[in-house]
């Protein structure tokens, strides 16, 4: 594919609003995960909550998209100029060249959930002020976004479980390929809500202690809440040797089990495989791994069988699962906005919680930050269903280096 | 300025599961003038998959394998080898509708089924485990216009990779109370099984992206026809499919976004 450049990107998760506190957080190797007390959610186990989401205020005239996962989007798009940038994409391009793809795996449906609880007892309707298109809805991020930003192109979200917000900056860079779109908002706005934290739970998938990602005794995840976004357009002349490029992607599907990964991780790698192969690379041109790695048994396992088929132990690799917990459908451009900063920053990003890694999993496995000047860095995402997706980023100093 | 090819396609195989609608013939038919009689969408069971999966699934999954099914073949297809693009609304609001009434509940206690299921992804996963197929796979929301924005990243995707892509659009109606608050009016599947301009068959019908416009988008003339297409948004597609059924050659004006209708010309 043709390198794109992010040409603005921002993070807003547990470790806290904006790039400036997520660099910080990732430099110190810090995590962001407290014991879970959100609503009246009363399982024994830690969340990466973000703080003042409640408070975010919607704009008066968006006022019918109000909810939990609306209020997290705007956060994340008022944080580093993003919406001004956003804007000014818009303000140059014109509005119907810049699309909107967002990635989300429960939306707004906290809002149902809390609605299901004051059903009429006689006649079991919703309470009347209830807006199934402003808050439940799969799209209504997007059609958030799209209004708030002024971005009228093509638009839509992606739901492919804890894939989702990866699969947007493939389907962005298709856009701007086939010269459909100049631009695209591309990220991932997922929030906590009860389905997610009962549902895993309900899977015994949730661990009672902060996630342990490639530790020898993980013992599940913690779910978090993320916004992070990137503006995704043609390089542009003036850009320095630190900005940022999105060269490959891949994508595959397991086709194992709903539930569980492939034993042997031939789906996550398949996917990693193509893109190397997108971005016309080899293994060893990668410099750093940002893993899916959630903290579970099964997905590390598969994963790190995966990684160590293409790259053995070579490649610096860490989840950052443990600072941020499991963001879902945000997962995918959160850890993709990480990877910007890996690159950018030349810090390799720890994996706080890990304390003794798995022998099982051979890997170069990271467990604290620590400086290094990178290339290329690859970044993964995978979801139930057996949806994979890696996007490779570099350098424009490294790339301009290579070709 | 670089000059864009506009993405296009050929349509190898279409499939159609409708109110009355049991397959594209039948679809064709009706959409070419003859008799409707809707009666309740068939719900095929999904013999595709393994006994414990087929166990697990609900009707949202039935649908939408049926349907691509019905387009893989008829296109002549190994389903294990092809790219999927699924588009729909919204997820399985029956599943969605039992999660948030145990949540609302004493014990909140969720089955793990219906918590797999509950992905928006469900069809396409269960799709992979029914086919075996290890390519790309995604579902795009956009609302009312879901079935748009699927062409859009089918086409787009089919340009990137020169190879098949499966497009399979499909939603079912929410049961009450959701349903007060997200009316649809009935069950419907399309699927279209979209090849490479290159790849030979120069009999198949041709679809290509005309561009966007703010031009009102196309209705049927049939009343109870178009009535279907207002009500479900997998049904957008239906002036896709009627001109195509007609053999029409023209522009087909789809639903999208406000203010942003997808401009398709057909060549059946």
């Amino acid at each position: 594919m043709s390198p794109l450049a992010l040409s603005r990107y921002t993070a807003t998760s547990c470790l806290g609003a904006g790039l400036a506190a997520t660099r910080a957080a990732l430099a110190a190797g810090r995590s962001g995960l407290i014991p879970c007390d959100f609503e009246t959610v009363a399982l024994d186990t830690w969340i990466g909550r973000v703080a003042g989401v409640e408070d975010a205020a919607l704009p008066t005239q968006l006022a019918a998209y109000d909810c939990r996962n609306n209020r997290l989007a705007l956060l994340g798009l008022q944080q580093d100029g993003f919406l001004d940038a956003a804007r000014e994409a818009v303000a140059r391009y014109g509005a119907h060249r810049v699309a909107v793809l967002l990635g989300t795996s429960t939306s707004g449906i906290l809002e149902t959930e809390l609605a299901y609880r004051q059903r009429d007892p006689a006649s079991g309707a919703l309470p009347a002020g209830f807006n199934y298109r402003g808050t439940h809805n799969i799209y209504s991020v997007a059609e958030f976004t799209r209004e708030l930003t002024g971005a009228h192109g093509p638009a839509w979200v992606s739901s492919t479980a804890c894939s989702s917000s990866a699969k947007v900056f493939a389907s962005a860079a298709r856009l701007i390929e086939a010269g459909l779109v100049d631009a695209a908002i591309v990220g991932g706005v997922d929030s906590l809500c009860l389905t997610t934290l009962y549902g895993f739970n309900s899977l015994e998938l949730v661990a009672a202690e902060p996630c342990r990602p490639y530790d020898a005794a993980r013992k599940g995840i913690s779910i978090g809440e993320a916004a992070a976004f990137a503006l995704l357009e043609r390089p542009s002349a003036a850009a320095d040797g630190n900005a940022v490029l999105l060269l490959g992607s891949g994508e595959s599907s397991d086709a194992y089990h709903m539930s569980s990964p492939h034993p042997e991780g031939r789906g996550a790698c398949q996917a990693m495989e193509q893109a190397l192969a997108s971005a016309a690379l080899a293994a060893d041109a990668i410099d750093y791994i940002n893993l899916h790695g959630t903290g579970t048994p099964s997905n590390d396992a598969a994963e790190g069988k995966a990684v160590q088929a293409l790259f053995g132990d070579r490649v610096p690799a860490s989840s950052t699962k443990g600072a941020t917990g499991h963001t879902l459908g945000a997962a995918g451009a959160l850890e993709a906005v990480f990877s910007a900063l890996a690159l950018a920053d030349g810090l390799i990003p720890g994996s706080p919680g890990t304390r003794a890694l798995d022998p099982a999993l051979a890997l170069r496995y990271e467990c604290r930050p620590r400086q290094a000047p990178l290339r290329h860095v690859l970044s993964n995402s995978f979801g139930f269903g057996g949806t994979n997706c890696s996007l490779l980023f570099g350098r424009l100093a490294a790339v301009e280096g290579t070709r | 300025m670089t000059l864009y090819q506009p993405l296009s396609a050929h349509i190898a195989g279409i499939g159609v599961l409708g109110p009355g609608l049991a397959d594209w013939a039948a679809a064709r038919a009706v959409l070419a003038g003859a008799p409707w009689t809707p009666s309740a969408t068939p719900m095929p069971a999904p013999e595709s998959l393994p006994p414990a999966e087929r166990r697990r699934v609900g009707n949202v999954v039935r649908l939408a394998l049926a349907v691509g099914m019905q387009a893989a073949s008829a296109g002549g297809a190994d389903a294990a080898t092809l790219a999927t693009v699924f588009a729909s609304s919204g997820g399985d609001g029956a599943n969605c509708h039992a999660i948030c009434e145990a949540l609302a509940s004493g014990d909140r206690l969720i089955s793990p089924t219906r918590f797999h299921n509950s992905v928006n992804n469900a069809a396409s996963g269960y799709w992979g485990i029914a086919t075996g197929a290890q390519a790309a796979s995604t579902i795009v929301s956009a609302y009312d216009g879901s079935f748009a924005a699927g062409l859009v990243e089918a086409l787009s995707q089919l340009r990137a990779s020169a190879a098949p892509v499966l497009l399979i659009a499909y939603d079912l109606p929410y049961p009450e109370p959701l349903a007060a608050a997200r009316p649809q009016g009935a069950a419907f599947a399309t699927a279209l099984l979209l090849t490479p301009d290159s790849h030979g068959a120069q009999a198949l019908p041709r679809l290509a992206l005309a561009g966007f416009t703010c031009c009102a988008c196309d209705s049927l003339p049939d009343p109870a026809l178009d009535a279907l297409r207002r009500d479900v948004p997998a049904a957008r597609a239906l002036p896709l499919l009627a001109r195509m059924a007609r053999g029409e050659a023209g522009t087909s004006v789809l639903e999208y976004l406000d203010g942003l209708a997808l401009a398709v010309d057909v060549t059946p």
